[in-house]
């Protein structure tokens, strides 16, 4: 399945959770926000959330601001 | 002498805030930050770098165990964006404090009134702790405080113009009318420019670029540390009064 993930089209594998993403891409979940199509994931929710086709995930964290 | 800062039950070490933008790095950050005292560190909600996987994290360098982490909204400037970054934040587990920035104009930087109020309003509803970066509008400050502001935050100058603090009239209203802890964010340059802030009454000053951006970035952060200090004892000592002639130190009588 097509996934846009941070703006960027990906290919992912169908069935593929918020969790096994965050896997995939060797992110540490406590330290992100992860919303799908405008709306927020609760991290509680991570394991779950199946991702389809489609799909606008935005991966978030903190940086360097004042 | 007892003087602790409290935002809505919330007790802060040090009067010093500092953002963790313009560093060279993060150990430089982390460095500069610890010679500031300063227990709040705000941050900025930006996306992940998906494609270096080795790409470390700013709280790797900045324990949100030790620091008080206050997400921020800077980049925004609509009202929904604001929101959007403020619930992001929260999502992260780490903080319930956010710093309301909604931007209404890309050359100054000057804040939105009417977007940063409707967000403050929305947000306090939802439990945060809002702290919102006003232009040094005394109106603007009760209208905030009303709407659900923890604390007002209102500019000394532009950000990131080290102007000092160009108005403290206005800032001196703000500090007599809001019923709310005013914390001086943004336009600062120098360890003086602190000093006045804190002198004037304010409970806390919020800066970035005035470390980052000085020449000895952790020499300039213990500077700060000092000047927050001094402006604050300054404050509680009560300065003597101006006068337009002098008065001798030393006494006339025994003279020969």
């Amino acid at each position: 399945m097509k996934v846009k993930i941070n703006g960027t089209d990906s290919e992912l594998q169908d069935g593929v959770t918020v969790s096994s993403l965050l896997e995939i891409l060797q992110i540490e979940p406590a330290r992100v926000a992860v919303e799908v199509n405008l709306q927020i994931v609760k991290k509680c929710n991570f394991n779950d959330h199946a991702l389809k086709d489609g799909d606008a995930v935005e991966i978030v964290n903190f940086v360097g601001g004042g | 002498m007892d003087d602790k800062l409290i935002i809505k039950g919330i007790e802060f070490k040090s009067r010093l805030w500092v953002g963790t933008g313009k560093y060279k790095d993060f150990e430089e950050t982390a460095k500069a930050i610890e010679a500031s005292g300063a227990d709040v560190v705000t941050v900025a909600v930006r996306r992940t770098n998906i494609f270096d996987r080795k790409s470390v994290n700013l709280l790797d360098f900045i324990d949100p165990k030790k620091y008080k982490i206050l997400p921020n909204t800077a980049g925004c400037y609509t009202m929904e964006d604001a929101l959007r970054y403020a619930r992001l934040a929260r999502e992260t587990g780490v903080s319930d404090l956010i710093k309301i920035e909604v931007i209404g104009d890309e050359k100054t930087l000057f804040p939105d009134a009417c977007a940063t109020l409707k967000a403050t309003e929305i947000l306090a509803k939802e439990g945060f702790i809002v702290l919102p970066y006003i232009n040094d509008d005394p109106v603007m400050a009760l209208r905030l405080v009303d709407a659900g502001a923890a604390a007002v935050m209102p500019l000394a100058a532009p950000i990131g113009s080290g102007l000092g603090i160009r108005n403290p009239y206005n800032i001196k209203i703000i500090l007599e009318q809001a019923k709310v802890p005013v914390v001086v964010d943004a336009g600062v340059g120098t360890a003086s420019d602190v000093a006045i802030a804190m002198e004037l009454g304010c409970d806390a000053v919020l800066l970035n670029t005035a470390i980052a951006g000085a020449k000895y970035p952790i020499v300039m952060a213990e500077a700060m540390k000092h000047a927050v200090i001094a402006g604050r004892l300054a404050f509680k000592a009560g300065r003597m009064p101006r006068k337009l002639y002098a008065t001798a130190s030393s006494p006339i009588e025994g003279m020969l």
